[in-house]
Formats: C-alpha cells, structure tokens, sequence
C-alpha cells in the first residue's frame, strides 16, 4: 500500500538516478544531454505528483465540487520546462559548434585533442625561451 | 512616483534594454545603449542602498498582489550591498567592452554580445532584489544560460568545451535547487522567502526539510565553485573572452556566495543551518582546503588567465572560512570580502584584457619585458596583485585583517595560521607574473618582431585605473564598505529578512 501511494514518486527517484548516470558515465556530448533532458523532467513529475490532492478535481469551479488540485506547482513547472528547453537548445547548439571546431563529440576524442595542442604549446613556449 | 518602483526598475531595464539592442544595427551605438543602461541601473541602486541605509527594508509587491500570493520584491541591506557592486563592476567592464571585443569577436556578433551581457546582468540583479525563492531559480538560469553563450563566444575552441561542461555542471546545480524548493514548498506550501522562514522551524526535524537543505547547500556550491565542485571554473574563466571573464570574476561567484547567505541564514535560519548539518566544520574543511589547492595550482599555471581564476577559487575559500565561523564579525569579513574581490579581479582581468588586445595572448612567457612596454597596465596588475596578497592600503588587507580577527575572536588559532600561510602561497604566484614582466629581457620570437607592443589605449587604461584607485581607495579609507557590510551583517544575524 505504502509502496503504490507513493508510486510516483518511485518512479522520480528512478529517472532522477537514470539521468545523472547518463550524464556521468556517458562520454557522447548528446547522450549527455538526453540524460540531462531525463534529470530535469523528473523534477517536473516530481512537482506535479505532489499538486494533486486526493479527491480534488481540476481547479475550475463547478456545481457541487469543493475539493481542488493545487494548481500552482504546475504553472511553476509550466516556467521550469521553458527553462529547461532552453538549456538542452544552448548545449545542442554548443554540440554542433564542438563538432565543427574539433571533428568528434566524443568527450574522450575532445579531451585528447585539448591535451595535444596544450602539449605543443608548451613544447613552443621551451623552444622559444 | 517613480521611485516607489525602484526595485523592480532595477531588474526590469537592462531586461528591457537586451532586446532592444537588436534594433541598433550599429556596433558602436550598441555599446553606447548598454553602458547608458548600466550606469542607469547604477544609479538605481545607489539611490536604492540609500534608502535602505536610512529607512530599512523596502517591499515592493509586483503587480500589487501582496506576499503570499504575489511575488514581493525584498530589498534589505544585503542585497542594496550587492546590488552596488554588481552594477558598479558592470558599469565600469562595459566602458572598455567593445574596445575588447573589436579584437576578440567577430563583428556579426556584437550586438548579440552585449544582449546577452545585458540579460546576464538582469538575471543576477534579480536574484539579489527578489524574495521568492521559485523567481530566484529563473533568475538563476537567465543569467546561466546567458553566460554559457557568453563564455562560448570565445576564440579558442576550447572555449566550447568550456562552456558545454560547465552548461553540464550548472544545469546539474539549478536543478539540485529545484528539487530543494519543490521540498520547501511541500512541507511549507509557501515560495516567499520571509514565509518559509516563520513555517520552517515548525517542520525543521523532518526528513525532508533536512533533504531540501542538503540539496540546495550542494546545488548552490556548484555554482559557487566551492572545492571539490569547482572544475568547470578554471577553464571557463580562461578561454571566455576576456571582458566575460572580468564581469564573471568579479560577480558571478559573489551571486552564488549572496543566494548561500540568503539560505542559510534567512531562509533556512541560523540554528537549523548551523546544527542540523555540520555546516560549520564542512565549509571550514573545504573552505581552507580550496584555498591550499587552488593557491598551489595558481603557482604552476602557464596561462596568466588560468592563473586568477585559481586564485578566484582560493579567494571564495576565504569568503566560505568567513562563513563558517557564524559570527556577525565572520559574516562581516565575508561581504567585505566579496566587495574587495570583486574589485581586486575586475581590475586584474581588465589589465589581462588590456594584454590580449595588444599582444592577443596571456601566456606567462609573453609577458618577458612587458613591465617596460606597457607600464600603466603592468602597474595596474601589480597593484590587484598586492590586494590579492593583502598588503596594507589596499582592500584586499582591510578583508583578510576581519576575517583574522573574527579567527581570533573565536579562538581559532590554527586556522588563523592556515589563512596567513595561504597568502604566502598568493606572493608566489604574483611574484612570478612580476619576475617576468619587470626582470627578464623583452620578449621577442624568430617569427615576429615585438618592440612595436604600445602601452594599452586609453579606453581601457581609465575603467582599468578607475578599478584599481578603487582598490586603493576603499583599502585606505574603508567608512562606507565596513559600515555597509557590518550593517547587512548584523541585520541577517537579527531579525528575519
């Protein structure tokens, strides 16, 4: 019983956790992203659970209704999804130029390529003193 | 009339202002529209801090629905505090801007620039006047996401990936705040800061009041750069262009130093924040471990950029030892601290600026002769650097010697030693900036000739001396920081915001 009452918020926890381990374990820049997109729509259904009131209908008044829904949880959730539509577009659009500047969206390729030239830089710079 | 809306005409004009830049084709005229609105945002909040100096906490209600249901805009002593230094430093960054910019960033872009420099403004001037937590989280991520672009539009490539993975970084920490005020207002059913202080301590032993604050401490010291939370900083700092890194050095983290405050002691309360977490012994640990590791990376850096921004890391390590020591004279150090920083690294990073228009690099070896060549901004460098250190008559000591003295206050002898070996650690890497511009042979290439480098133009010598007389300045005669400061201390220490 306890474990249906709370069955969306289980389900929070596991996209919560399925999430962060993307963006932490993979090192494609776009799955980064999907698993990012994943760990911030859990907050949203996290809000949302928590808006309904047992009983309560949608928040418009009507005869003979007298319990509502929280409705506010969801115009705040309503500004948090803009928010977070415009995060995935800035790092897919950092995606493309990453792609164009270094040829890979691969984190291992980019670090690697980074360390090149920093190497050569340093290589320039004893060459030069 | 108008100046009862004061405090949402803060927020409300460089916001209006961005958009607007669009119909000015003119790069120039763009850039004379953005610093027009920062210094009118400047004035605000002078007008604004005295206000509040003489006649205590202003509430403005938006659209006239009062607190619990509207959204109320706070103005209390600490945030006209902040306010002052956010558009101050902006104001006096944007002068030399499109100077800058001409040499880093594509012409097509300059309008685009000083948009999202402005929204950038607007987004962390409303976290410091709001008094919602749920509008203090929008605030947040315009200015992130506006800063993210921002640091992206640098040269090097390696700007992208700086900017992608603190994007990663950051949107982790934002949502770490979301999750905790979605808590808070489960348990409160209110989003106004001065309400969830009265319903907190009634909720205060439950598990999830304790979840709300754990999340929140971690999400914010992300943003901040706390040590171990802080490799996204270095890099962003040193590949963004070099105006972006004035602006952020100087505010972004002092943003984030503002929100912890606000939660921790406002919000949240200083009992709960203080025992119900080991708060005081993390920030002490962390506080002075960021600074001994930040310190010691700053020393082996070969790009002088990557250079401050480790020392940025150490310098927030003071403003979170200040913290932990939980005392009004702690707190005291701490908002000296982050007015002094601010100072001391928008004058360091413009300097840096002044170096990459002329030379169009900050690696240290470049530097060889440069004492000579370019003495006025050399000379501006040296004078940060000392207040970095904390050398007497200039700002950087009237903060270290507070934050010593709230040390000693409280008995703290160890840590004492600890801060003022960790300024040894800051002579050395000034020192090493200093030994290559003032004591080795001009700097010259097989490739290119050197002797032609030119003292900077003055468009940045004057916001670049404007900044360090600053320095000076408020080092020497320190009335109006310290007043202010030991004020918005003591009123977080009394009653509630």
């Amino acid at each position: 019983m306890m474990f249906m009452g709370l069955y969306n918020y289980w389900i929070v926890v596991v996209l919560m956790m399925i999430g962060l381990y993307v963006v932490i374990a993979h090192g494609n820049l776009i799955k980064k992203i999907v698993g990012l997109t994943i760990f911030q729509t859990s907050v949203f259904i996290f809000y949302i659970s928590m808006a309904k009131v047992d009983g309560g209908t949608a928040p418009i008044l009507g005869d003979g209704l007298s319990q509502y829904s929280n409705p506010l949880p969801h115009v705040l959730i309503l500004t948090a999804i803009v928010v977070g539509i415009a995060t995935t577009a800035l790092g897919l659009a950092l995606v493309v130029r990453l792609k164009e500047a270094y040829g890979s969206i691969e984190e291992e390729h980019i670090q690697g390529l980074d360390n090149h030239t920093f190497e050569n830089q340093s290589k320039d710079e004893q060459g030069c003193c | 009339m108008l100046l009862a809306h004061l405090p949402i005409l803060q927020v409300i004009v460089p916001l209006m202002a961005a958009p607007l830049c669009l119909f000015l084709r003119h790069s120039r005229l763009v850039w004379l529209f953005a610093v027009i609105v920062s210094s009118l945002s400047l004035s605000i909040s002078i007008i604004l801090l005295q206000q509040v100096m003489s006649s205590g906490i202003i509430i403005y209600e938006l659209g006239g629905w009062s607190a619990p249901w509207g959204i109320e805009y706070r103005i209390d002593k600490f945030s006209a505090f902040m306010l002052l230094i956010i558009t101050s430093v902006s104001t006096t960054i944007l002068l030399s801007a499109q100077t800058s910019i001409e040499k880093e960033i594509t012409e097509d872009k300059h309008t685009l620039f000083y948009i999202l420099y402005l929204l950038s403004l607007t987004g962390m001037l409303g976290i410091v006047s709001t008094g919602d937590v749920f509008n203090a989280f929008v605030f947040l991520e315009i200015s992130s996401l506006s800063a993210y672009a921002l640091i992206a539009l640098g040269r090097d490539r390696r700007a992208l990936w700086a900017a992608y993975q603190y994007l990663i970084m950051g949107t982790i920490g934002a949502t770490f705040i979301l999750i905790a005020i979605g808590l808070m207002y489960q348990m409160t059913g209110t989003l106004n800061m001065n309400d969830l202080s009265r319903r907190l301590p009634e909720v205060a032993q439950t598990r999830t009041v304790f979840t709300a604050f754990t999340f929140i401490i971690v999400g914010i010291c992300l943003k901040l750069a706390l040590f171990p939370l802080h490799q996204w900083l270095p890099n962003a700092y040193a590949f963004a262009p070099s105006i972006v890194t004035a602006f952020f050095a100087a505010t972004a983290t002092k943003v984030a130093i503002y929100l912890l405050i606000r939660f921790t002691f406002s919000v949240f309360g200083l009992s709960f924040s203080f025992t119900t977490l080991p708060l005081q012994i993390l920030f002490l640990v962390l506080g002075l471990i960021g600074i001994f590791v930040a310190s010691t990376a700053a020393i082996y850096q070969k790009n002088v950029k990557h250079l401050f921004a480790y020392s940025s890391l150490a310098q927030v390590g003071y403003m979170i030892v200040g913290l932990s020591v939980s005392t009004v004279s702690g707190l005291t150090a701490t908002l000296l601290h982050v007015f002094n920083h601010a100072l001391m690294k928008s004058a360091l990073f413009l300097a840096l600026g002044a170096v990459m228009y002329r030379i169009g690099s900050v690696q240290l070896s470049q530097f060889q002769g440069l004492g000579r060549q370019m003495p006025f901004t050399m000379a501006a460098i040296v004078v940060g650097g000392l207040s970095l250190i904390g050398v007497p008559l200039t700002v950087g000591f009237v903060s270290k010697w507070y934050l010593l003295i709230a040390l000693i206050e409280n008995g703290w002898w160890p840590v004492t030693v600890l801060i003022l070996s960790g300024s040894v650690l800051a002579i050395v890497y000034v020192w090493r900036i200093v030994e290559v511009a003032y004591f080795k042979p001009v700097w010259t290439d097989s490739n290119q000739d050197r002797k032609v480098i030119k003292e900077a133009p003055l468009s940045f010598l004057v916001p670049i001396w404007i900044l360090v007389m600053a320095n000076i300045y408020f080092g020497i005669d320190t009335r109006l920081s310290v007043q202010v400061a030991e004020a918005a201390a003591q009123s977080l220490f009394g009653v509630s915001p």
